[in-house]
């Protein structure tokens, strides 16, 4: 267990790495993500409202559009030196590639969060900076990182895999979507633990079948 | 115990049979070369051994470990140098190969690292980011991330291509290392006098299939010639 998690840690770790170096993926993400916030606000008409009706639709929809261009990068760059077929010639197995490469598209859409959702609460005027929030929004980071890597792999060899990433991640994601939209309305609306749990579960079930799917599709993916 | 025991392996892409049958056998600490015409097999055949693609039939035991059953422990046992260095052009030499040292789960990693990196000649540029390195030097670069973990079976797909004198001898010197510690190469190459120089055996690829399996002492140029000549004469200017 500690050895899979050191191995997991140093792929993620990697792409944390040449992250830092290239700023291609979370600049993409934050700014893609802030554009679609900003059409938004100009295109509606912002009150205390319809604020809190728009919002958090608004909110997700523009964090999943700018995942996939996220997904799209982080993987583009294993596919430029061929390198993806170097971690699979180490002696893991290939669940833990699947969970590395996981791990670092987590720590993009997450680092990509912490600027978007702070600047949706001043542009929006709501109340989303608070504890409920953060479990919302790693349930839901979650599910997208699992799926999207998923999706990433299955399209890195697909000559319009700009075009098919989208086609095939969002509308898998789309109950993810739904259940991260209702937990952060009832947030904004100031509802009790309960009644966010509802949906909090809804994106719990999703995540365990996100990553259980996709962890054993992807070891076909890179086997052949 | 056989190094490597291929078995009657086949592979095709698409419509295209590229394997036909493949059987051979190599014993611990020998070093066979794999010759044949461009789109002989040469490549897919070591890309199978290196468990990056899956044959349509046959069976392949690398140290008595069927690959199709035991993947990480025959990676274990494995280091692979093939067309593309595979490295992070990104990142520097020394973090490539403390990367893979993590993934292979090796102890002493920085004086492993210092070890490697003299073996193929490449210490100082140890903190050189590999983008901007010639492909020599991530030819070697790649070597020293095959040779980390000690592999008891080394697999080099033109390992001397793109490589100059020096780095061709620093290559030899390992050949050499892993004949004299008993350990086993298989190794594409296409030029023919440098293969019968350095291998112990020499396995013909022609059309997907063995067309001859013999120790190098038995074997010239025109042997090998007249082994692969019929596709020589299909696939003309790739001698």
């Amino acid at each position: 267990m500690r050895e899979s998690l050191a191995v997991i840690w140093a792929i993620g770790r990697k792409d944390l790495l040449l992250e830092t170096r290239n700023k291609d993926v979370i600049v993409a993400v934050s700014v893609f993500a802030l554009l679609v916030l900003m059409i938004f606000t100009f295109a509606i008409d912002i009150n205390q409202v319809n604020a809190k009706l728009t919002g958090p639709g608004i909110l997700w929809a523009s964090i999943a559009f700018a995942g996939v261009t996220g997904l799209n990068r982080a993987f583009a760059l294993e596919l430029e030196g061929n390198t993806l077929e170097a971690l699979m010639l180490a002696p893991i197995s290939r669940d833990l590639i699947y969970a590395g490469k996981m791990f670092g598209n987590f720590l993009f859409i997450t680092a990509a969060q912490i600027i978007v959702i702070p600047i949706f609460a001043v542009l929006f005027n709501l109340a989303v900076l608070r504890w409920e929030m953060l479990v919302v929004s790693l349930l839901t980071t979650i599910g997208f990182s699992a799926i999207g890597t998923l999706f990433a792999a299955m399209t890195i060899r697909v000559r319009a895999r700009e075009v098919m990433l989208p086609l095939l991640f969002l509308p898998v994601v789309t109950p993810l979507i739904m259940a991260a939209v209702e937990s952060t309305s009832h947030v904004v609306n100031d509802s009790s633990w309960p009644e966010i749990y509802q949906w909090i579960q809804l994106a719990i079930a999703f995540d365990i079948a996100f990553i259980v799917i996709s962890a054993f599709i992807f070891q076909q993916i890179l086997e052949d | 115990m056989f190094a490597i025991k291929v078995e009657d392996v086949v592979k095709s892409y698409a419509e295209v049979m590229v394997l036909r049958r493949i059987k051979f056998s190599l014993q611990p600490g020998e070093v066979a070369v794999i010759l044949g015409a461009n789109g002989a097999g040469k490549s897919t055949l070591l890309r199978i051994l290196a468990m990056l693609t899956q044959p349509d039939s046959g069976s392949i035991d690398i140290y008595g470990n069927d690959i199709a059953k035991n993947g990480p422990q025959v990676r274990a046992l494995t280091g692979s140098v093939l067309h593309s260095p595979m490295l992070y052009t990104d990142m520097s030499v020394r973090e490539n190969l403390t990367l893979f040292a993590e993934l292979y789960r090796l102890k002493n990693i920085d004086t492993l690292i210092e070890k490697n990196a003299c073996k193929v000649g490449i210490q100082s540029r140890l903190d050189h980011r590999v983008r901007t390195l010639s492909h020599g030097f991530q030819k070697r670069a790649a070597l020293a991330r095959a040779l980390m973990h000690k592999p008891q079976l080394l697999l080099l797909d033109e390992p001397e291509s793109g490589l100059d004198s020096r780095s061709v001898s620093y290559l030899e010197n390992v050949v050499e290392e892993y004949r004299s510690s008993g350990r086993t190469i298989l190794m594409t190459t296409h030029i023919i006098e440098h293969a019968l120089e350095i291998a112990d055996k020499a396995i013909v690829i022609t059309d997907g299939y063995v067309h001859l399996e013999s120790t190098t002492t038995c074997l010239n140029r025109s042997n090998i010639l007249t082994a692969y000549s019929h596709t020589f004469s299909k696939t003309s200017g790739d001698l």
